[in-house]
């Protein structure tokens, strides 16, 4: 069974944003609508202040909170971990919004564009489908499948893979089946200690942190 | 910091939701408390009425912020886990039974619409409660205040409009006084479970509106009523008040709940990455 899931190495991440930026192209997400973002926090206080560059998003969860709030059956799971929308049934209630605990999705009532009208990009990519109703980070949906029907592997294979991984310059964001004990992300989370954003709400997130080596590796 | 790890208040639901919360509850409140203190006649068709035109104005307020109003109907598609499928089932059957109710002037059938609208603002808690992203939504005990003060409004409503044009029946009051003290006991539970969870800006908040919720929703009606069992020459001005004042309550309490209290979870990291030399 195949499970996709991501891995972002926070060592890594210099909070260039350029996952964002791809994002917004490849899906063609109005302003102010950031599927993939980059949090940059500080923790602490001065002297003692420490800097993260935190990609977020949807998190793909095992139990996604909006998919059972929904109450036109709009969002759903996939057996591969997948969370969609469907824009054609989805009301607009917000209510998945409200229950995702990771402001993960948006809504945008009417159509806007960066500078006004439509740039050609813009006006190719814009779908009014997607007006009024809650839109996310689909794990580049459309690409997987395209990619698993032409025998390439997603993680591993560009064509296959979300476009924030692709556009990533220090190799932070990592994408594959973490049931595959062989795959890249497997590797990642055997080597690696890593955490998942609010695991204690029960959601399952299919998005994983790395913040440090093994401590076996570290110790020796 | 674009958007750091403290949590800003969520902008997705503003006041025509809470207005479903508002009307939705006291008019399934008013329902409840009409079918079970045993009117009859045209003022058990009046509070009918009333009370599932409350409900429609809350259903029709969330219809307003929807953002594909035409495609209303799909809100029935997930009764298996949506609370608010759920609630719009509930809403069906209030307005099947309510409507039917006031038609035949029937009491059994009031009876059955009291039933769903219990059901109904049972919803309506669990809707908010099932919300994962908003502490002060999530905390368990808020199922119990959404719906005590349903009842606690439902039954003011009754009783003032009984004192505008007649002394209340004593059954009707006692059963205010109870829902007044379990909407008093639900929130000092809901306070002590927000407390562990809530950031500071969305506990102030709701403190605030649950100190006027224990003044003016609890104590103050209490007293009225008690005033006015001594002062039976005033009565009806005090228990006209003493409802005013705990449907009033209620109401701001639910605004301020859904409208200024409800921060979202922000984000967390608990471990710091580890770069360079340890």
């Amino acid at each position: 069974m195949t499970r996709w899931a991501m891995v972002a190495d926070l060592r890594r991440c210099v909070g260039c944003q350029t996952c964002t930026a791809s994002c917004r192209q490849t899906n063609a997400t109005p302003p102010e609508v950031q599927w993939r973002r980059v949090l940059d926090m500080e923790v602490g206080e001065y002297p003692a202040v420490k800097r993260a560059f935190v990609p977020v998003g949807c998190m793909h969860c095992d139990e996604p909170p909006c998919m059972h709030v929904c109450p036109s059956t709009a969002t759903k799971k996939r057996a591969d971990g997948i969370v969609t929308i469907d824009y054609d049934l989805c009301i607009g209630c917000s209510y998945c919004a409200v229950a995702c605990p990771y402001q993960a999705r948006y809504k945008t009532d009417r159509a806007t564009f960066a500078y006004g009208k439509p740039t050609a990009s813009e006006e190719q990519g814009f779908d009014p489908k997607r007006l009024a109703v809650a839109t996310k980070c689909t794990f580049c949906v459309d690409r997987i499948d395209a990619g698993l029907a032409k025998g390439l592997k997603p993680g591993i294979d560009p064509e296959a893979t979300p476009a924030c991984v692709n556009s990533c310059i220090t190799q932070t964001l990592s994408f594959g089946d973490i049931e595959d004990p062989h795959s890249n992300i497997s590797q990642l989370l055997a080597e690696n200690q890593t955490f998942r954003m609010h695991e204690e709400l029960g959601t399952g997130p299919g998005f994983y942190y790395i913040w440090d080596k093994k401590v076996e590796e570290t110790k020796t | 910091m674009s958007f750091g790890p403290k949590p800003w208040h969520q902008t997705n639901w503003d006041f025509r939701a809470a207005f479903n919360f508002i009307f939705g509850g006291a008019g399934a409140g008013l329902l409840i408390a009409a079918a079970f203190s045993g009117a009859a006649g045209n003022a058990l068709r009046a509070e009918m009425l009333l009370g599932m035109a409350l409900i429609g104005a809350g259903l029709i307020s969330v219809w307003f912020e929807i953002g594909r109003p035409l495609r209303a109907m799909n809100v029935g598609f997930n009764p298996f886990t949506s609370w608010m499928t759920r609630e719009s089932f509930a809403a069906g059957l209030v307005f099947a039974f309510g409507l039917a109710a006031a038609w035949l002037g029937s009491q059994p059938l009031a009876l059955a619409a009291a039933l769903a609208a219990v059901v109904f603002a049972y919803c309506q808690g669990r809707i908010l409660q099932a919300a994962k992203g908003i502490p002060a939504w999530r905390v368990p005990a808020l199922i119990w205040l959404i719906f005590t003060t349903a009842l606690a409004e439902g039954a003011g409503l009754v009783v003032a409009l009984a004192a505008l044009f007649d002394t209340p029946a004593r059954g009707a009051l006692g059963y205010f006084s109870l829902a007044l003290i379990a909407r008093a006991l639900a929130w000092s539970i809901y306070r002590g479970g927000a407390a562990k969870i809530v950031v500071r800006a969305a506990l102030t908040r709701l403190e605030r509106s649950g100190k006027i919720l224990i003044q003016f929703g609890a104590l103050a009606p209490l007293a009225l009523l008690l005033a006015a069992w001594f002062a039976p020459d005033a009565a009806r001005i005090l228990v006209l008040l003493a409802g005013i004042a705990a449907l009033a309550t209620g109401w701001q309490f639910k605004f301020v709940l859904i409208t200024r209290a409800a921060y979202n979870q922000g984000f967390a990291l608990p471990h710091l990455p580890v770069r360079g030399t340890r």
